[in-house]
C-alpha cells in the first residue's frame, strides 16, 4: 500500500464522484462532480470507472505527495500549471509520482474545478452508493468535509502502466443552452427575452450549491413565491430580487422560486467551469435538441477509453511550457465561502 | 379526476426530468394524487426512470434520456396519473415527542400573543392535529406536514432567521414542519424534538416517508435531554403506531 498525502489544498476542494441517487425524496441532494466530463477524463486516464470518486480541486492551488511507494494519478478539468519537482505536467495526462515526489498544482487559469484521479481509486464507505462529499449534510467519505492539508488516501502502489494523455474535443464556446421551464409561464415575453438576450456574469459569491448570475433584474408576473417543487442540476430560479441563481450539485432538493429555464445536461459542466466575471449568454433550445445533446454527451463519456494516447514527451513539454507562460492571476474571493478565480485586468 | 383540481400539466425540467403538476397551490387532494402517482410509478417499473421526488403539488420525475424520451415518458405519466385514486391504505403513523416553549420554542409566547391565547392553548392545538408528511425537502429529513389546525395558520416571519436548531418543530403559513438539521428558517419555532428524521449511521437513515401520518405529544425539557442523548446514540425515540 502507498499513501497519497494532501500537502496543501485550497477551500472548495472535496472528494466527488458521479453523485448519489434515490435520496432526493428525503431531501438529500445528489452532490457529485461539478464537471462530469473532466471527472470521467481523469478517471479514464488511470483506468478507473468514469464516475469513480476523485479529488475535486477548487480554484486555488494544491499539492499531493506520494508516500510509502509510487502513486499514479491523473489531472483534468480547469487548466493549471502543474509540475513534479520542477518538471511540468500537462493537463489531461496521467503521471506517476515516485515515493516522496510531490505534484504541485497552481491556481485554475479559467474555469474553477480540476480533478485528480488516483489509480485504483479512492477507498471509503459509500453512503447511498456514493463517496461524494456533501459538507452541509456532513456526509461523504473518506472525509465528510472539504479536504485539508494532512488528509491522506490509502492507495495501491502504482501499477507501472505507462502514463497517458487523453484527447478531448475542443471545449465548446457558444452560449450555455437551456430548455425553458418549468415555470417560464411566470414571466412575460419581455422578461423571457431579457433573460435570453442579456449578457450574464457569475458572481464571486457562488459555490457548489448555486451560481448567482449578475445581469439585469428579471421580473415575475405574479410575484416570486410559488409552492415549493423539485429542482434539478441546472435549474435557474429567479428569487424576489430578480437576480437568477443556477442551482448546482449541492442544491436544495426543492425550492420556492419560479424557475425560468433549465441548463441542458450537456452544458451543466460548462456552466460550472465558467469563471466569475466572464460574460456569457443563454440560448433556448428545443427539448428534442437538448435530449439529442444529452445522448451525444453520454456517448462522449463512453468514448473516453478510445481517446487515450501514448504520452508524447515532446508535445507534452511544449504544451506545459506554453501553459507556464500564462501568469498574473488573482483571486477575487472576499470570504471563505467564495471561490471563483478571475484573471487580473 | 376530481373537478376541484386544474388540468394536469407536464412541465419540462430540462432534458432529464419532468414535473407532473397537479395544482399550483397547496392542496390536500393534489398532494394525495402526487403520492398516489409516486407509488404507481414505482410499481410500473418504467425503464429509464432514475428517481421520483414528491412535493406538495407535483411529482418531479428524473429520467435518462438515453433510455426514454420526453414524449414517450409523458404519455405514460399522464396515463398513470389519470387512474382513479386507489383506496386509502393504512399509512405508518409516528408519534413525535416535542419539548415546547422556552429555549426550545422561542416563538411560542409570541404566537400565543398574536392569536390572543395562551402558550398552553397553542400546544393543545398543535398536539391536537393529525398530520400527513406532504413532502420532504430543502435539507435532509425536513418533513413538511399538511393538516395544521386552521386557527394556527399565520404568515411567516418578516425576516427569516439565518440559523434555527436541529430538531425544530415549527409552523409557517398553512404548514407545519419537522426540521432535522440546523438550517435557516422563516417559520415560527414552537419547540424541539429529540427525534432525528435523518441520521447517517442509523438503520433506517431516514425515518419519515412522504405519506406517513404524524401526531405530536408534549414532553418536559428534562425528558427532552434524556431522549436527545438516546437519539444521538442511534435510538429512534419516536413511537411508531401500528394501525
Amino acid at each position: 500500500m502507498s499513501r497519497l498525502v494532501v500537502a496543501s489544498i485550497g477551500p472548495a476542494s472535496s472528494v466527488q464522484d458521479g453523485g448519489r441517487h434515490g435520496t432526493q425524496r428525503y431531501g438529500l441532494t445528489p452532490s457529485g462532480a461539478m464537471d462530469r466530463l473532466a471527472l470521467a477524463a481523469a478517471n479514464t486516464l488511470v483506468g478507473n470507472e468514469a464516475f469513480a470518486a476523485a479529488v475535486e480541486i477548487g480554484p486555488f492551488g494544491a499539492a499531493f505527495t506520494a508516500r510509502d511507494g509510487a502513486v499514479r494519478v491523473a489531472i483534468a478539468g480547469a487548466p493549471r500549471n502543474a509540475d513534479v519537482a520542477g518538471k511540468p505536467v500537462a493537463m489531461d495526462t496521467s503521471v506517476t509520482l515516485q515515493d516522496g515526489e510531490t505534484l504541485t498544482l497552481g491556481f485554475a487559469r479559467g474555469g474553477a474545478f480540476s480533478y485528480l484521479a488516483i489509480e485504483s481509486g479512492i477507498r471509503g464507505e459509500a453512503v447511498f452508493g456514493s463517496l461524494a462529499v456533501n459538507a452541509r449534510a456532513g456526509l461523504g467519505s473518506p472525509y465528510p468535509r472539504p479536504l485539508q492539508a494532512g488528509d491522506e488516501f490509502s492507495v495501491d502502489a502504482a501499477s507501472g502502466a505507462p502514463d497517458l494523455r487523453i484527447e478531448l474535443p475542443k471545449p465548446a464556446t457558444g452560449p450555455i443552452r437551456v430548455v425553458l421551464g418549468p415555470q417560464d409561464d411566470e414571466f412575460d415575453d419581455a422578461n423571457k427575452a431579457l433573460f435570453l438576450e442579456s449578457e450574464w456574469k457569475i458572481s464571486a459569491t457562488s459555490d457548489r450549491m448555486g451560481y448567482r448570475l449578475e445581469g439585469p433584474p428579471i421580473k415575475h408576473m405574479h410575484g416570486h413565491n410559488i409552492v415549493s417543487d423539485g429542482t434539478v442540476n441546472g435549474s435557474i430560479q429567479v428569487p424576489g430580487n430578480g437576480a437568477p441563481i443556477a442551482l448546482m450539485m449541492d442544491r436544495g432538493t426543492s425550492g420556492g422560486y419560479p424557475k425560468i429555464a433549465t441548463v441542458i445536461t450537456a452544458d451543466v459542466g460548462r456552466l460550472a467551469q465558467t469563471s466569475a466575471g466572464t460574460a456569457f449568454r443563454f440560448e433556448a433550445v428545443s427539448m428534442a435538441e437538448a435530449q439529442d445533446e444529452a445522448r451525444k454527451f453520454a456517448q462522449l463519456i463512453r468514448s473516453l477509453p478510445d481517446r487515450l494516447r501514448p504520452l508524447d514527451s515532446t508535445a507534452l513539454n511544449i504544451e506545459a511550457l506554453s501553459d507556464a507562460n500564462v501568469a498574473g492571476y488573482a483571486v477575487s474571493a472576499m470570504d471563505a465561502g467564495t471561490w471563483q478565480v478571475t484573471a487580473e485586468p | 379526476m376530481a373537478a376541484t383540481l386544474p388540468p394536469l400539466r407536464l412541465l419540462a425540467s430540462g432534458d432529464s426530468a419532468v414535473t407532473v403538476e397537479f395544482s399550483r397551490t397547496i392542496d390536500d387532494e393534489a398532494n394525495q394524487r402526487v403520492l398516489a402517482l409516486d407509488k404507481a410509478l414505482a410499481a410500473a417499473g418504467i425503464d429509464g426512470i432514475t428517481e421520483a421526488v414528491p412535493t406538495y403539488r407535483s411529482l418531479l420525475v428524473h429520467y435518462d434520456p438515453n433510455q426514454i424520451g420526453f414524449d414517450a415518458l409523458g404519455e405514460k405519466l399522464l396515463a398513470l396519473a389519470g387512474e382513479p385514486l386507489p383506496p386509502a391504505t393504512r399509512a405508518r403513523r409516528w408519534r413525535i415527542p416535542v419539548a415546547y416553549g422556552g429555549e426550545h420554542g422561542i416563538d411560542l409566547e409570541d404566537v400565543a400573543k398574536a392569536l390572543n391565547t395562551t402558550p398552553d392553548d397553542i400546544v393543545a392545538r398543535h398536539t391536537g392535529g393529525d398530520y400527513r408528511v406532504a413532502m420532504i425537502g430543502f435539507t435532509p429529513g425536513w418533513s413538511y406536514l399538511s393538516g395544521l389546525d386552521p386557527s394556527l395558520h399565520m404568515s411567516r416571519r418578516q425576516s427569516p432567521r439565518l440559523l434555527t436548531p436541529a430538531g425544530t418543530i415549527s409552523i409557517g403559513g398553512v404548514q407545519a414542519g419537522i426540521q432535522c438539521l440546523a438550517a435557516p428558517s422563516g417559520w415560527h419555532l414552537l419547540g424541539r424534538t429529540p427525534v432525528r428524521t435523518y441520521q447517517l449511521h442509523r438503520n433506517p437513515t431516514f425515518l419519515t416517508e412522504p405519506g406517513d401520518r404524524v401526531t405530536f405529544f408534549a414532553i418536559d425539557h428534562k425528558t427532552f435531554e434524556e431522549q436527545d442523548r438516546a437519539a444521538e446514540a442511534g435510538e429512534i425515540v419516536a413511537e411508531q403506531v401500528v394501525a
